[in-house]
């Protein structure tokens, strides 16, 4: 079952990149595409990441107890903790059920209603018009998130720690701008970009291939959330494992 | 012309169409009728290349469509307009969208022409001045007209109509029927109907060929049906009290 599904979702994907009828139509998709998971997603990640940047701050402190370790590392932990695991897979995994359920159910939708029918009479690709619009669009927005998510986390962890007192903002800020090591960015920015794919790809496989009616879409855009975050986590072991 | 010959379709343990052969001339109106599950519908998607066949071959004018690539049925399908069970119109897209979504899509026409070309297929169904309505503004016979619009906006020389009168009461079903019948004058396509309505059968039908558990059971046309002696045919086409009440007439 498994690997009659992966073969299925290959060649769903193979044909996803043939070259596409008209740039300019596709164009015009891709943006409305980053439209709607980029800015679509924006307030939401926003408000995800701040809390819990300043959640982790108060508990990086809480743990931190010793009167040995400068209180300043609760800031460069809480930095580097949002860089390389936090900003990437929390934003993932919430744009999993936000914006994957949302590709899932209007591909599903179009499958149901005839309307992929329709595009594949005449003569477009339907997997290319309708899938590498919103995969381009992942593989671009997601990584931006994650950027505003980090900054969003690493302000969220001073505000939090300003406000319970945990941390100081000036011993914080001296940890957040101590010892950076640029990679761990580059690292964060390969996992978004695998989580976008992996987003935008594994729902609109489950959407493209719906059988049945209305029910039969929710129950696919329910397993492309499923799905879409078991292989998110399972990507972020391994790029930690191959990276670090 | 579309030629079918001896087409076998099956899903898993289903054999669906077991050895259909037929002949679709241009300038014709041919229905495919039979009871539900009878395989009407999996024979237009074989033909229209939306099902593959699991053996046999569907010829559009010498071109044997089931063996080509899905590139190489470009120009053909280029050539073939569809209206849908349920109309199928893109609901994100206003009713202009739909018309010109494939003239944008493999055609260098300018934004006027685009327009020109909806406004006529838009008149030619009745319904102009709808450009601007979304699919969900519309009835259900208005969609089905702004789905035979749809379908001749790249003037078809094969036109596929799946059930066109389903759900449309019975004033509105003769419009869409004489709609289709004009349009099959006008362009001479080949036009393959599947239907389950009798006034279409008698109405509009120059070919009927009628499936029986996945055969051919019976062909001929709207003339000869009344006249057939074949039992399953009889009990398909006068189920009804008014069919049989009008049998007496033919």
């Amino acid at each position: 079952m498994f690997f009659t599904d992966f073969g299925k979702y290959l060649l769903l994907i193979k044909s996803v990149f043939k070259k596409p009828e008209k740039w300019r139509i596709y164009w015009k998709e891709i943006f409305l595409s980053m439209d709607n998971i980029g800015v679509g997603s924006l307030s939401l990640v926003a408000i995800i990441s701040t809390f819990i940047g300043a959640v982790m701050t108060m508990q990086i402190a809480f743990q931190l107890v010793s009167d040995l370790i400068p209180s300043s590392i609760i800031g460069q932990i809480n930095r580097d903790s949002s860089i390389l695991e936090l900003s990437p897979t929390i934003t993932a995994l919430v744009l999993a059920g936000k914006v994957g359920s949302s590709i899932s159910s209007q591909i599903g939708s179009m499958r149901v209603s005839e309307q992929i029918d329709a595009l594949e009479i005449m003569g477009i690709n339907a997997p290319g018009y309708l899938i590498l619009p919103k995969i381009i669009a992942g593989i671009t927005m997601v990584p931006l998130l994650v950027i505003v998510s980090i900054f969003l986390a690493i302000f969220g962890g001073l505000a939090g720690g300003a406000i319970s007192g945990a941390v100081t903002p000036a011993d914080y800020i001296m940890g957040i701008t101590g010892d950076f090591n640029g990679y761990t960015v580059t690292v964060a920015m390969v996992k978004a970009f695998v989580f976008g794919f992996v987003i935008t790809s594994i729902s609109a496989y489950q959407g493209f291939y719906v059988r049945g009616g209305s029910l039969e879409v929710g129950l696919a855009s329910t397993k492309s959330v499923v799905v879409s975050c078991i292989t998110i986590l399972a990507c972020d072991y391994i790029i930690t494992a191959l990276m670090l | 012309m579309i030629e079918v010959s001896d087409i076998y379709k099956s899903f898993g343990e289903n054999e669906v169409l077991k050895g259909i052969s037929a002949n679709f001339e241009p300038g014709k109106i041919s229905l495919i009728i039979g009871g539900s599950g009878s395989g009407k519908s999996t024979l237009l998607k074989c033909m229209v290349g939306l099902h593959h066949p699991d053996s046999g071959k569907v010829i559009y004018n010498g071109t044997e469509f089931t063996r080509l690539s899905f590139e190489d049925r470009i120009p053909i399908r280029k050539e073939i307009g569809m209206l849908f069970q349920n109309s199928a119109l893109f609901d994100s897209m206003t009713v202009e969208q739909n018309i010109i979504f494939s003239l944008e899509m493999f055609t260098d026409m300018s934004k006027s022409e685009k327009i020109d070309r909806a406004n006529f297929c838009l008149e030619r169904v009745d319904l102009a001045g709808t450009n601007a309505l979304y699919p969900s503004e519309l009835s259900g016979g208005m969609k089905k007209r702004v789905g035979i619009a749809r379908a001749i906006t790249m003037t078809p020389k094969y036109l596929f109509c799946d059930e066109p009168n389903s759900g449309l009461d019975p004033q509105t079903s003769i419009l869409i029927d004489e709609l289709i019948q004009e349009l099959t004058d006008e362009f001479n396509t080949t036009t393959v109907v599947v239907t389950h309505d009798m006034s279409s059968v008698m109405g509009i039908g120059d070919y009927i060929l009628f499936l029986y558990q996945g055969k051919k059971n019976w062909e001929g046309s709207n003339k000869e049906i009344a006249h057939t002696d074949i039992k399953e045919l009889n009990e398909f086409v006068f189920a009804s009290p008014f069919m049989k009440v009008a049998k007496k007439s033919f």
